[in-house]
């Protein structure tokens, strides 16, 4: 059994599939449509995108607006942009819980097992995960205008805002699939992905203006991204500075994308 | 001589536990390689370094020539793999599953169509092709999974524990399966903890234990090593064992034990044995509840090989 390690000539394989460009791009999209389906068939899935989005709105609107803005409508104005972004965070730590639950399951095994790069079952889960924004993003535009919300800007420009927002939490996903590549159970990723993302989120001046703020938490404030990313929703949704925020949000965006999409997709690579 | 697939001293520790001890496997194209062992012995772990999914830490692997860990992409183009659990999508119907692979192994969208139906229809699911696989029965769920491996026409095909947890019946729908498989010239590594399926299916069998290779041989010699078949009775009347007993003595050449109240069994070197036991039984008289003639049990397997049963393992492997 120790002469032929290496025969000479391997056989042709019997079905050599045409050579075809794009593979990344077309395997990547294959499997974005099959988390599309399985959004499809379990919309269930949508719950919480669709729920929690509204449930703050109502909390923080009728129970702070008067105090912090004198008016639950013009507390409102102010509100809604920075829970789009909050709730698109919120949205996207679940793909690390489903990447997870589902790397146990057999199906992750047979992609292992196909002529595919490894990239290519995350890429396409956090791509077919776009769907969850874009549904929470809807429902919560939809439930602020009806109570009163109006893009001071124009509809180009508010709709730029949720365009900006998207392309922050899409980036942003990495993260949480890093979480679920390195973590052994899915509850495990939950717990973690929320302890980063609560001072991601409310740290900022999400709710109440930064001067009021003692010193240190300003200094946080200042110095989180997520600032950065309400202040652009802001600005486009609403009327104010934009071109700092938004080049803020889109460097961080990629530098988000550069750092933690390799480090995910090795971690996947070394779990067994 | 040239094999379909082959690995050398294969190596994989996990932590303290030594999950593979040195493994060697090894196929010629076109034959069936059963690798026979306890929960534990190293099956589970042998298939995934020949499938790409685990790195070995020491030894080798080559499948179909190309190296499993430095030409992983062109090892992946020739296998398929069949899970000891039904590895398909079970949001997805059966068609989509297999459209899916089809895409993943660069089939144009037309010929994936072509390929998942022709598929469907061989393993009878041409019905439930349009249902979500969570719909499907476990039997169902199995023959989805292999057409599933099946879809970029593999020369060799991994099955790990395919029958494991299902009926006879459905087992028998397994094994016809493998031979079609052989019929077209695939390359099969098939695990299992039973001598009869690899006696059924294999021409070599490899013994495993502990992550070491413990036998290997044709399955006629390795019958011939554990001692081949043994008959099993069970008179009707209680009052004729002792008949029963003369009768077994007689044709095998062996004094029958009595593992359990009123069973006898006894080794027997081929089956002429037992058609010589039926014509003496039914001869004077004595009505069986129970006669059959089996292949020894795993247990017994490892009993001659190793000197302890199966079930007898001071560690769980991975």
């Amino acid at each position: 059994m120790t002469t032929t390690l290496t025969p000479p000539a391997p056989a042709v394989t019997p079905s050599a599939p045409a050579r075809r460009r794009f593979r990344l791009i077309r395997h990547s999209l294959a499997l974005a449509a099959r988390s599309l389906t399985k959004t499809r068939r379990t919309p269930e899935q949508l719950l919480d995108v669709t729920l929690q989005p509204v449930i703050f709105v109502v909390i923080f609107v009728y129970l702070l607006g008067g105090a912090v803005a004198g008016s639950q409508h013009a507390y409102l104005q102010f509100l809604l942009p920075a829970i789009m972004v909050q709730t698109a965070m919120f949205a996207s730590t679940a793909i690390g819980v489903n990447l997870n639950t589902d790397i146990k399951k057999g199906v992750f095994d047979r992609f292992r097992s196909l002529p595919i790069a490894r990239s290519a079952p995350l890429i396409g889960a956090v791509v077919g995960d776009v769907i969850r924004f874009v549904v929470a993003m809807v429902v919560l535009l939809g439930f602020g205008t009806a109570l009163g919300f109006r893009f001071g800007n124009g509809l180009l420009l508010g709709l730029t805002a949720c365009l900006v927002v998207l392309v922050f939490s899409f980036c942003l996903s990495w993260t949480s699939v890093l979480i679920g590549m390195l973590v052994r159970e899915p509850g495990a990723v939950q717990g973690i992905s929320f302890l980063i993302m609560f001072p991601l989120t409310f740290g900022t001046n999400m709710m109440v203006p930064t001067d009021t703020l003692p010193g240190w938490l300003q200094a946080w404030v200042k110095l989180n991204p997520v600032t950065d990313v309400m202040a652009a929703a802001r600005g486009l949704m609403l009327g104010g500075p934009v071109a700092g925020p938004v080049t803020s949000t889109l460097l961080w965006s990629l530098g988000l994308l550069a750092v933690f999409a390799p480090l995910a997709v090795r971690a996947y690579r070394r779990r067994t | 001589m040239t094999y379909a697939f082959q690995a050398e001293g294969l190596v994989k520790r996990y932590g303290k536990t030594i999950a593979l001890d040195g493994v060697d496997l090894a196929a010629r194209p076109g034959t069936v390689l059963g690798v026979l062992g306890p929960n534990g012995a190293g099956k589970t772990t042998a298939v995934r370094v020949l499938a790409t999914l685990l790195r070995p830490d020491a030894g080798r692997a080559v499948v179909g020539g190309y190296d499993v860990v430095r030409d992983a992409d062109q090892v992946r183009r020739r296998i398929g793999l069949t899970g000891q659990y039904a590895s398909v999508d079970d949001d997805l119907t059966g068609t989509e599953n297999l459209l899916l692979i089809g895409r993943l192994m660069d089939l144009r969208t037309a010929d994936a169509r072509v390929r998942a139906a022709e598929l469907l229809a061989r393993f009878d699911l041409t019905e439930a092709a349009g249902r979500p696989a969570r719909t499907y029965s476990g039997g169902m769920r199995r023959r989805l999974d292999l057409a599933a491996s099946l879809v970029g026409r593999p020369e060799v095909i991994y099955l790990d524990e395919p029958t494991t947890g299902l009926d006879p019946a459905k087992r028998d729908d397994v094994w016809n399966m493998v031979r079609a498989l052989l019929a077209d010239g695939t390359t099969v590594l098939l695990t299992t903890q039973y001598l009869e399926e690899a006696d059924a299916l294999a021409d070599e069998i490899t013994v495993m234990d502990h992550g070491r290779v413990i036998a290997h041989d044709t399955p006629a010699d390795l019958k011939r090593i554990v001692g081949g078949q043994t008959i099993a009775a069970r008179p009707a009347d209680p009052a004729r064992l002792g008949d029963t007993a003369q009768i077994l003595a007689a044709v095998s050449g062996h004094q029958p034990e009595s593992p359990s109240r009123g069973v006898l069994t006894v080794p027997v070197p081929d089956d002429t044995a037992f058609v010589e036991a039926v014509r003496r039984l039914a001869a004077a008289g004595i009505t069986m509840t129970e006669l059959s003639l089996r292949l020894p049990s795993l247990d017994e397997v490892f009993l001659t090989l190793t000197g302890h049963g199966a079930d007898d393992r001071q560690e769980a492997g991975v």
